[in-house]
């Protein structure tokens, strides 16, 4: 059942090497191809053309990237079927971005050789292609061997293997009641796949959250500065950056833009955001630049807040743990109370410093064995049935043959990383562990 | 005597008469060859017909107007629906079967059979030139020819019974084994390999203190297994259930090194879900009790199978371990239990129609397939006797699918994956099983039936009615619908979104069914039981179905892409060397068989598919 039920779903994937390069392409094939165009750049360009667009995710209208986009019909592709390429700058943040996006909008990662497949069986290969295929895909597997231990060293294999174990054992325990409930069992049964279930659910819900700040491990964290106009926020970046990256001046509203100063933290790559200073303006160019540093900074790993006064609050942008609150130009106030900060003489930013390392040092603490979109994706979606599972077990009228059914699909799901779970181990987990048969 | 058939089918146990009598209901000239006309429909183990996963088979076969489910539903002395309290998807019925009546009942049915004739005989052999089978040979010398023939031989190739340290050649109690015929398949190169299964002694029902038992009745409305039966022929009667007990362990574990399964004397692998007595003392020694149904084996008879000591200890330790249960302790052994070590063919040379890669013309059904239960059996004669036929008469083949039939996963499986243990049906085995329901069997398969011409006028009649009755009403339930407000003032709770349930979309709720919708839509009052179940049921799993329908559409398109028999899989130097033996041996049928082979990649399979593509173009083996 590798493709079996997949089939009509539209999948992408990046069709150049993963890694810096100066340009990268995703590929998409399938019939919502249109769609999702439509979505990211608001039309379909003209057919087998290359166009030059602006790429924006769906929901938030942020901008992702500008990219070469490329359409092709139905039946005048690679694979036969609608089709698009996006050519976007390399790097891996905006292919995180730009995968994220359209795993949002329901499309599916290919799986190796699942493009080939497509056209092979939309009849889209030539003799030449079909010939030189059996060498390419032994190159394939290789590279994924190797691909596939260098980057992970064997801990998602044996973390996803103890999920394999206690899902198989879920599943048999639920079989069990279904096929054998003539039998003798042993009470709790039900209750005992409850448990698992719950602990399963746990360890799911951590990895997912463990994935983002894997990635931002790889691409570095954001750190926002936050504050009114002209409240030092240039300065404090120009001091940590040791250079003028932002342009300061007294006059209030002079970032119209966020920049960013990348530096590296006790080995941690972190990524400092100046922001436009927030205020009521009615300079629609500063407007912009608010807007978007308000998203920005919702977005960004931790906030740094500069107060000009006690009690001062930014109400669109929530101040969260780990987000630190600095009096501002700390070089100009004599009181002691709260902790200050001055981008002009360099008081009080170690300290800041050594505060962001030890957030940062703490989230990652908590990093899981699942470092990348689609192993993040596989466990969403199998997370999504465990949760089914776990309420329909709660019924009073629970249906054993419902969980069942959920707790396949959340094993489907972890497939890509678990590899297949067989019905004969699940039959084999009963027969070990219950005393059936007449 | 004729010498020439269309059809000729070896053995009268339930593979062969499901063989026979499909093989003839598809227009071929058909004859089942037996040794004794009076075996034919015997049961060799436990009396009973059904179960889960396997009452879905006989309701499939019924639906394919087959002859188990009628017949059962003569001779069912005792009707039970399995899981009862559970799903409709999961539910299974099951029946204590007379085994007389079920004989009886057999025999008649096959003698009043179109097209098909009966004859006794011993095959020993069979006739093939250039690849091709051409007849087989009886005992006394007689040279039969057909187009196709159909063995079904059960545990008869090579059959030894143990019991103790004894060994004795036989096929079951009293009947000889069949050696030449598996000497025969061993010379033309099929893979043989061996299995073991175990029956329980069997005990007379009046030295059983039947007072002192609890009781275990058949259900008040009895389900029949027919979609044409409508209530049971035979008087009903009751079961009991007793226990072992730590004295009864202690004797069992003292005997162990007598047991033919325990001393050694066995090679073979037994199944795991029919464990006998001795490897359930062994491997769940902390359990002091196992249960036991005792199970009568007819209306007119004293025998009586104790469902759950299948042992293949010496005779005295059968006798005193007996007598050590409560309600057995006066109770005499009529026949004494024993394990059967048997050849089969390993499955894998299989192809979907049940037809051997080895030998044209020639199919194989039942228990020599790896296969265990009668259900098992009569599923894999209706393949292999319906493609016989069909081929005797030059007729496109039939695939039973794994998305529309338990058949279809059976047959599956077993060419697939081939077989470690006698294999059993089990509901988990089907990925579509909240869609392969017992209950909408006929609406699966009757179709299918009649296309093949296979199905009788009458039930073709009955069918097309039942259709019309659920069109109607789920057009109705389509049709009618409340706002979230209306169905609150019938106490109904839902939602306050402001849209519109249909009749079809309340019914998935679990507190509403069709006879509180009649209260307030009168058009549902006269909606009769068979139509509510359906509808009901459907709706159970409405929010599954979907999905798996989905699924099932892009599998079948899968499985519609044929892959040519002359595909050279050993010069695929794209593949591992693993995969290509595996695809060398298995040799799937098509892309979607291909898929589901243990360690299989897309990659792999879109090598394959290309090399497919060299010799015909996708379309093309699609069909």
């Amino acid at each position: 059942m590798i493709f079996s039920g997949l089939s009509k779903e539209t999948i992408f994937a990046s069709a150049t090497a993963k890694g810096k390069s100066a340009v990268a392409i995703i590929r998409i094939s399938g019939a919502k191809t249109a769609t999702v165009l439509i979505d990211l750049i608001g039309s379909v360009p003209q057919e087998r053309v290359l166009s030059l667009r602006r790429l924006k995710h769906p929901q938030s209208g942020e901008f992702l990237d500008q990219a070469m986009v490329v359409f092709f019909p139905n039946g005048q592709s690679y694979t036969g079927e609608e089709a698009a390429e996006l050519h976007i700058h390399g790097g891996r943040a905006t292919l995180n971005a730009v995968a994220n996006c359209l795993l949002e909008e329901g499309l599916r990662m290919a799986e190796p050789g699942e493009f080939t497949l497509r056209a092979l069986q939309n009849g889209k290969m030539d003799l030449a292609q079909v010939e030189g295929l059996g060498d390419l895909i032994a190159a394939e597997t290789e590279a994924q061997r190797k691909q596939a231990h260098l980057a992970h060293d064997g801990t998602v294999t044996k973390a996803s293997s103890g999920w394999k174990k206690d899902l198989t054992h879920c599943l048999a325990l639920l079989e069990t009641e279904i096929e054998f409930s003539e039998e003798n069992l042993p009470p709790n049964v039900k209750n005992q796949a409850r448990n698992v279930i719950l602990q399963l659910q746990e360890t799911l819900k951590g990895e997912v959250g463990g994935v983002d700040i894997a990635e931002r491990l790889r691409e570095g964290f954001e750190v926002a500065i936050i504050g009114q106009p002209n409240s030092g926020k240039s300065t404090l970046l120009n001091y940590l950056a040791g250079r003028e990256a932002a342009i300061t001046s007294n006059y209030a509203g002079t970032t119209r833009d966020v920049l960013e100063v990348y530096m590296e933290l006790e080995g941690l790559p972190v990524c400092f955001l100046d922001t436009a200073g927030i205020r009521d303006s009615s300079d629609p160019i500063e407007k912009i630049g608010i807007e978007r540093t308000k998203t920005r900074a919702r977005d960004a790993d931790i906030r740094i807040f500069l107060l000009e006064e006690k009690g001062q609050f930014f109400p669109e942008i929530e101040c969260r743990e780990g987000d630190l609150e600095l009096r501002a130009k700390a070089d100009l106030i004599k009181e002691t109370q709260s902790r200050g900060i001055s981008g002009l003489t360099g008081q009080g930013v170690d300290l800041m410093l050594q505060d962001i390392s030890r957030v940062l040092e703490n989230r990652i603490a908590k990093v899981g064995v699942a470092t990348n979109a689609r192993h993040r994706q596989a466990i969403s979606q199998s997370l999504e049935h465990l949760v089914k599972a776990y309420s329909e077990l709660g019924r009073e009228n629970c249906r054993d043959e419902i969980v069942a059914e959920d707790l396949r699909q959340a094993i489907r799901a972890l497939e890509t990383i678990t590899g297949t779970i067989d019905i004969e181990q699940v039959l084999g987990e009963i027969f070990a562990n219950f005393c059936i048969g007449k | 005597m004729k010498h020439h058939y269309d059809v000729i089918v070896v053995g009268g146990g339930h593979a062969g008469c499901e063989a026979a009598a499909a093989s003839a209901r598809a227009g071929a000239e058909t004859a089942l060859i037996t040794l004794k006309f009076d075996g034919i429909g015997q049961m060799s183990c436990n009396p009973a017909i059904g179960g889960l996963g396997k009452g879905h088979l006989v309701r499939e076969i019924d639906a394919m107007d087959g002859v188990m489910g009628q017949v059962a539903d003569m001779a069912g002395i005792q009707f039970r629906m399995l899981n009862r309290r559970k799903g409709p998807a999961v539910q299974g019925p099951r029946a204590q079967m007379d085994r007389a009546l079920y004989r009886q009942a057999m025999q008649n049915t096959i003698s009043q059979t179109a097209n098909l004739a009966t004859l006794e005989g011993e095959v020993v052999d069979i006739n093939y030139a250039n690849g091709k089978l051409e007849g087989v040979i009886l005992a006394d010398g007689t040279v039969l020819t057909a187009k196709a023939v159909v063995l079904t031989t059960g545990t008869f190739l090579r059959g030894v019974i143990r019991l103790g340290q004894k060994a004795t050649p036989a096929g079951r109690v009293g009947d000889p084994s069949a050696i030449r015929l598996a000497e025969r398949l061993d010379d033309l190169g099929f893979p043989l390999g061996r299995l073991k299964t175990g029956t329980p002694p069997r005990l007379d029902s009046r030295t059983i203190n039947w007072e002192i038992l609890e009781e275990q009745p058949g259900d008040d409305k009895p389900e029949m297994f027919s979609f044409l039966s409508s209530k049971p022929h035979a008087r009903q009667i009751s079961c009991a259930i007793t226990h072992t007990n730590a004295g009864t362990h202690d004797i069992i574990r003292r005997d162990l090194d007598k047991s033919a399964i325990y001393g050694g004397y066995f090679e073979s692998t037994g199944p795991r879900y029919c464990p006998s007595i001795e490897d359930k003392v062994v491997r769940f020694a902390e359990r002091e009790s196992h249960q036991i149904f005792l199970e009568p084996e007819g209306l007119t008879t004293d025998l009586v199978y104790p469902n759950g000591i299948s042992t293949s200890l010496p005779e005295e330790t059968q006798e005193e371990f007996v007598k050590s249960i409560r309600g057995l302790e006066q109770a005499r052994i009529t026949q004494f239990g024993y394990a059967i070590e048997y050849d089969y063919v390993d499955p894998k040379s299989l192809r979907y129609t049940l037809e051997t890669r080895n030998l044209e013309n020639l199919f194989l059904a039942g228990q020599i397939n790896g296969t265990t239960g009668y259900e098992e059996a009569a599923g894999q004669g209706l393949v292999a006797g319906l493609n016989a036929a069909r081929k005797a008469l030059g007729k496109e083949n039939v695939q039973f699918l794994r998305s529309e039939s338990y058949i279809g996963v059976m047959i599956d499986d077993l060419i697939t994956r081939g077989v470690t243990e006698p294999y059993r049906m089990f509901t988990s085995r089907a990925e579509f099983r909240l869609s392969l329901r017992a209950d909408n069997a006929d609406q699966r398969l009757t179709p299918k039936g009649i296309e093949l011409g296979v199905v009788s006028a009458e039930r073709k009649k009955r069918f097309g009615e039942k259709l019309q009755a659920l069109e109607y009403y789920r057009d109705v339930l389509t049709k009618k619908s409340l706002s979230p407000t209306e169905a609150m003032d019938h106490g109904i709770v839902i939602s306050k979104d402001g849209i519109r349930r249909t009749g079809l979309d309340l019914l998935t709720y679990p507190e509403v069914n069709l006879s509180k919708l009649a209260e307030f839509w009168p058009e549902l009052k006269e909606i009769d039981q068979q139509t509510t179940i359906l509808l009901e049921n459907d709706s159970v799993y409405s929010r599954y179905l979907e999905r798996q329908n989905q699924e099932a559409k892009s599998l079948n398109e899968d499985e519609r892409c044929r892959i040519p028999d002359e595909i050279d899989y050993m010069s695929m130097k794209g593949l591992s060397g693993e995969l290509r033996s595996k695809l060398d041996s298995i040799r799937p049928e098509t892309l979607g068989q291909a898929g589901r082979i243990e360690g299989m990649t897309p990659s792999a399979l879109a090598y394959i598919l290309s090399t497919v593509n060299r010799k015909t173009s996708y379309s093309q083996a699609r069909q």
